[in-house]
């Protein structure tokens, strides 16, 4: 599983990293997880706000921290 | 291109049919100058309708403004397919601006304005902005 922070850098951006890599490391997800702060690969995939989480190429949340049981979630549901 | 962190949503979007009429191509116009002035994000309605996640996710949780050329309403059956409700529709024709199909595909300054105004009427002020700002391209 391929999971994806989109976001330049700020506050919200890397809580929302830590957030994901929890997540991981607590559900045990086999999963690698990217940040992603360059824009044009942002805008290429749609994304008008962030921070947003891509997992396998689907992007799940746009413009806000996602809570811990939706990334939750995504990764096991 | 540049933009602060985070890149925050535009409050308000604007999705535009972008139809193969004079009236079609006043919506993606108008949308256009809409982005311009800082009232809103021009959006990608084709994106949604391909049902790519980017756009569909984006289109959540904000103003909407969709624009039509006529009563068939493409753009807001795409945006409803998405179970995404405009907050305003704006159709071309509803104030008497004819639909033509022919090879022209022109229209006046003043059925521009008009459009523009009936978007602009029924969003609440200070909601504006597109989520990055220009890059300094030059406008086509």
């Amino acid at each position: 599983m391929e999971i994806l922070v989109l976001g330049p850098g700020c506050k919200k951006c890397c809580d929302t990293e830590r957030l994901v890599r929890e997540v991981v490391e607590e559900t045990g997800v086999d999963a690698t997880v990217a940040k992603i702060a360059d824009l044009q690969q942002i805008v290429r995939m749609g994304v008008f706000a962030t921070p947003a989480v891509a997992v396998d190429g689907k992007v799940k949340c746009v413009g806000k921290v996602p809570s811990k049981a939706d990334v939750a979630s995504w990764l096991v549901g | 291109m540049t933009a602060s962190c985070c890149a925050k949503s535009a409050e308000v979007m604007l999705p535009a049919c972008s139809g193969g009429s004079n009236a079609g191509r006043l919506t993606n116009q108008a949308a256009v100058e809409l982005t311009r002035e800082g009232f809103g994000a021009l959006f990608c309605l084709a994106g949604n309708e391909g049902g790519l996640s980017g756009f569909v996710e984006s289109a959540q949780d904000v103003h909407r403004v969709v624009f039509d050329g006529c009563p068939v309403g493409c753009a807001k059956a795409i945006v409803a397919r998405a179970a995404i409700t405009p907050a305003i529709s704006v159709v071309v024709t509803d104030p008497g601006i004819d639909k033509i199909k022919d090879s022209c595909l022109s229209f006046d300054a003043d059925a521009f304005d008009t459009v523009k105004r009936a978007a602009c009427d029924g969003v609440p002020s200070g909601r504006a902005g597109f989520p990055f700002p220009c890059s300094g391209e030059s406008r086509a």
